[in-house]
């Protein structure tokens, strides 16, 4: 296969395939969640469950102090990699463009540079990370095979990103933009048989937690 | 017919709910959860990790209710949980965990594993694996009436005794009382004293209130050992009593697990709505103080702090309550670090503490509160759970902590305004 | 021309004097830093010189590159066909027709047998002879005719390298590029639509003047002018860089000059000169009108997702996929957890009461 086709290829077909895979797992796993239900309380509300639900996924978001000094690597690190994460996937140029093909959405990008030092803040809060999951004993405890895969999968397009971007020579630039490509390609068809799918579920979990304490009249 | 693996699988496929799903989806392994568990904190033993206590319901759950769970399952690929492994965990899920909640409010995807933890106990105890402790006290709850096998003479005794001593009369199956008061065994065997204190401030707050001689046990064991079928009868004999005395409420006392049983799991064990409120008595004396029928005087000069009772506040609700009395009577009060619905277990909730082979693992986790006490040093420390009260007194005396533990209700009882105080105060 | 003429009867039929010429040789001897002595010896070598034969073949395609080629400015192509080649076949450039021009191109074959450049621009149909011929044979029997005795073939054009225009989707005429056809033969891909006219001229000249090969990449492409991306040597990288890209044709970015990667700009994934070398004898190039790159040098860049959407956006509608997956999910989803609900209400009815005596294994 040629540079063009091969990078032809994962713009088109390929990434149809991924998409396919990628959206049809979440629906599946949303729905088969959502659908075991929850049996109604015959409790008397001292609060409401909508309000604390909705409630919670916003403020789950903020650590508690004493989790903050105890785990504060973990939060630290994860948070960093996360938002970094987000940041370039999100705010470079070329990406925008990519989603308002895709979804019709548009907003602003950040200064490329600025992309460019976010995925190597990333990269170092990912790897550091990964040392930290192998060395801490809870954390090594914890650890299936399954968390290495997630953890490989969502390194690869930022390491084939910038790689592509910066044209380093150890592929001709054309290949390095189509081996990133890929890479999102694995990580969208890995992504509904994976924890990744906490990016999605968090929702529900964070929900049903404020939910169940907001009855209550707890704030969780 | 007895306990079995299958009847145990059973259970946990039942328990398994939205929840639960979107719980162990979300779940990545980041291990925050296992510095919010004080079993945890005060052992670094990764074992204790929360999520990990929940590793036989996560493979149920994946094993009958995702579709490549299923596809493995069909094809052989999977290893179903055995009845070995269940005997495994039976430690974490009972010895190492009071359902305190506190992990359920800091993992950061938002599982509430306390939650899960409650519904996978049905299936420990359906397969057998419930600790011995728990099986005789909720044999005790449900043949005697009380898990410490207290029977109505001996309650007679005690209201007897208070009667004495306070020289109110203790009302009992009064039909039309505004308020039927429960009582934990534990409160009526180590802390008699609560009864006068609540006499004493209903009368002066004008509340009529009653016992009822049939069903006066407030300690739920079938909510502690994980059974819903027993919790339920336990409490069916509640409602019978609070419907038979036609009360417009009914008080859960000075206890955790028994707020929780009956303020927010009973009527759903039962399958109904009740037709009577329920409060625990420092809401109840909350919205007396709010009404004005509430008088106290003077306040206590001592350094106090509150303990907050895990299913009370944290998975109660009932959280300024006890700060609004506090305040009432004391001149130093202050909060502990990390406190409200961030305060630490006492380590003796959920059952741990009628599970004698616990004993060593509570009292390492009982640090943790030590070392909250150490960062404030009060001279007292005040709660609304007996359970919580005689067990931080138990924590205290093996570090050799001098400090007395005391009832919020009684502290309460002892500045009532135009009172007169019996016996000497702790 | 006469496929005889040597150089030396060439520039005589051109008026330069024996004097001039030797002129000529001195000043390139001494260029040479050779002896005085080798003046005679390089005039008669020079004097002997014959130009080689180039026979062009025009298969499928729209003439734009030879119109390229004439426009090269140096050297021109004027002074390419008189002075460096025998040009012995041109369709456009030939001033004979019909069996006069196929019997010109026969002889030239036999008599440089083994020796002759072909040069070939267009792509050769393959579905049906009868798309294309040239006096009533088909160009894929031509190619392969005149193939067999030629010392290098040249495909000018992305056409001829590739496939070009008329192989894009979907390639009613099954067009094929020279090296599909011709494998035991060196060619050279000098591609573009059309390629840069110094760049053709410049490829021919190096492989007339040196008798050898440029070094070329791995798409046959000579490294010397298609070794650079565009991007590479974009004068408007630094906006690329910044992340200051033009959003429409006349926005406030396109007059500021800033890059078109938003507009479809292939830049990064072109190899060509057209950033150095320029056109129009280095006027502009696309980009720097406010054009972006097509991409035209490289393989099916008809088919490459369209020109005016950007590299990182899919090449195939990707919105519609998605809608129908999230309603095949949402359905799967639904049989789906209509199981798991049936499993559970099954282990709800199999569910046996707990009662206390039921606390113990083996009652």
């Amino acid at each position: 296969m040629t540079e063009t086709e091969l990078l032809l290829w994962v713009r088109g077909p390929a990434l149809q395939v991924a998409t396919v895979i990628f959206l049809v797992g979440v629906a599946v796993r949303f729905i088969e969640i959502l659908m075991l239900g929850r049996q109604k309380d015959l409790a008397e509300a001292r609060g409401s469950a909508l309000a604390g639900g909705l409630r919670t996924i916003v403020t789950r978001s903020v650590p508690d102090r004493g989790t903050l000094q105890r785990s504060t690597f973990n939060v630290v690190a994860g948070y960093v990699f996360h938002v970094g994460f987000f940041v370039v996937l999100l705010f470079f140029a070329p990406h925008i463009l990519l989603f308002h093909e895709v979804l019709g959405l548009n907003w602003p990008a950040l200064p490329t540079p600025v992309i460019d030092a976010t995925t190597v803040v990333t990269i170092i809060a990912l790897l550091a990370v990964l040392v930290h999951r192998v060395l801490h004993p809870v954390m090594r405890f914890l650890s299936r095979f399954q968390d290495y895969l997630a953890w490989l999968v969502t390194i690869l397009p930022l390491v084939t990103g910038y790689l592509a971007f910066h044209r380093v020579g150890v592929a001709p630039p054309p290949t390095l933009i189509a081996i990133h490509i890929l890479s999102v390609e694995l990580l969208m068809v890995v992504f509904p048989f994976t924890k990744l799918m906490h990016a999605v579920t968090l929702f529900m979990a964070r929900y049903y937690n404020g939910a169940i304490a907001g009855y209550k009249g707890v704030k969780s | 017919m007895s306990a079995s693996l299958q009847r145990g699988i059973n259970a946990f496929k039942e328990q398994i709910d939205a929840p639960v799903a979107s719980f162990f989806s979300s779940c990545v392994r980041c291990g925050l959860c296992a510095n919010a568990c004080l079993f945890h904190t005060e052992t670094g033993d990764p074992k204790y990790t929360p999520i990990h206590k929940l590793e036989p319901l996560r493979r149920v759950w994946q094993q009958n209710y995702t579709f490549w769970g299923r596809f493995a399952k069909a094809l052989g690929l999977s290893r179903a949980v055995t009845d070995d492994e269940l005997g495994e965990w039976e430690t974490l899920v009972y010895d190492s965990c009071t359902m305190c909640g506190r992990c359920s409010m800091v993992c950061p995807v938002g599982n509430d594993i306390a939650y899960m933890i409650r519904k996978m106990r049905e299936g420990m105890a359906a397969a057998g694996h419930a600790p011995e402790g728990l099986i005789g006290a909720s044999q005790r709850a449900v043949t005697i009436g009380s898990p410490m096998g207290v029977k109505l003479p001996a309650l007679q005794a005690q209201i007897r005794h208070t009667e004495q001593e306070t020289g109110l009369k203790i009302p009992v199956d009064v039909e039309g009382a505004e308020y039927m008061l429960l009582l934990s065994s534990m409160e009526i065997m180590n802390f008699p004293e609560f009864i006068g204190a609540i006499a004493k401030i209903l009368k002066q707050a004008g509340v009529s209130w009653t016992i009822a001689s049939e069903a006066f046990e407030a300690t739920n064991s079938g909510i502690q050992i994980g059974v819903s079928e027993i919790a339920a009868e336990l409490v069916e004999r509640v409602v019978a009593a609070a419907e038979k005395l036609k009360v417009k409420g009914v008080i859960s006392p000075e206890c955790g697990h028994a707020y929780m049983a009956i303020r927010w799991e009973g009527p759903n064990l039962i399958g109904r709505p009740y037709s009577f409120r329920v409060v625990h008595i420092m809401e109840l004396l909350d919205e007396l103080r709010e009404q004005g029928r509430l008088k106290t005087t003077g306040k206590e000069s001592q350094r106090l702090t509150y303990h907050d009772p895990c299913q009370v506040a944290r998975r109660g609700g009932v959280v300024k309550q006890p700060r609004n009395l506090l305040n009432m009577v004391a001149e130093d009060f202050v909060e502990m670090p990390e406190t409200g619905t961030m305060n630490w277990c006492c380590g003796a909730g959920g059952g741990v503490s009628a599970n004698e082979r616990a004993d060593e693992i509570r009292l390492k986790a009982f640090n943790r509160k030590k070392k909250q006490l150490d960062a404030i040093r009060p001279d007292a420390i005040v709660s609304a759970c007996s359970n919580c009260r005689i067990y931080l007194e138990d924590g205290l005396e093996e570090y050799g902590m001098d400090m007395p533990v005391l009832s919020l209700t009684e502290t309460i009882a002892e500045h009532l305004a135009g009172t007169e105080q019996t016996g000497s105060k702790e | 021309m006469s496929k005889d003429e040597t150089l030396g009867e060439a520039l005589r039929q051109q008026g330069i004097s024996r004097r001039g010429f030797l002129k000529f040789c001195a000043a390139t001897a001494s260029m040479m830093a050779l002896p005085p002595s080798m003046v005679p010896a390089i005039a008669a070598a020079l004097e002997k010189a014959r130009r080689p034969s180039v026979i062009w073949l025009s298969f499928q395609e729209c003439t734009g590159c030879t119109e390229s080629l004439t426009r090269s400015h140096s050297p021109t192509v004027e002074g390419l066909i008189f002075d460096v080649i025998s040009l012995d076949y041109h369709h456009t450039l030939q001033a004979a027709s019909g069996t006069a021009a196929e019997a010109a191109r026969e002889t030239a074959i036999e008599e440089n047998y083994g020796k002759y450049l072909l040069i070939v621009d267009g792509s050769i149909p393959t579905a049906n002879p009868g798309y294309s011929t040239i006096a009533g044979v088909s160009n894929v029997d031509m190619l392969k005719e005149v193939a067999k005795g030629a010392a290098a073939i040249v495909a000018v054009g992305s056409c001829a390298a590739f496939g070009g225009i008329p192989h894009a989707h979907p390639n009613p005429t099954g067009a094929v590029s020279v090296s599909d056809l011709v494998k035991d033969k060196p060619i050279i891909n000098v591609p573009g639509c059309p390629p840069i006219p110094v760049v053709i001229s410049g490829v021919l000249l190096h492989y007339l003047t040196f008798g050898a090969i440029p070094e070329l990449d791995s798409l046959s492409r000579p490294k010397a002018y298609y070794g650079q991306s565009i991007h590479d040597r974009c004068y408007r990288r630094p906006f690329y860089d910044k992340g200051l890209f033009a959003e429409g044709f006349d926005d406030e970015g396109a007059k500021k000059g800033w890059c078109l990667y938003k507009l479809g700009c292939k830049g990064p994934t072109t190899y060509n000169a057209c950033a150095t070398t320029k056109w129009n004898a280095g006027t502009s190039f696309p980009i720097e009108s406010g054009h972006p790159c097509l991409g035209c040098s490289e393989p099916d860049f008809w088919d490459g997702g369209g020109f005016y959407k950007a590299l990182s956006m899919p090449t195939e509608d990707i919105s519609r996929t998605a809608v129908y997956a999230i309603g095949a999910g949402a359905a799967a989803g639904v049989a789906l957890g209509a199981l798991n609900r049936a499993k559970k209400a099954k282990a709800t009815k199999a569910h046996e009461k707990v009662t206390i005596n039921d606390l113990e294994k083996g009652n």
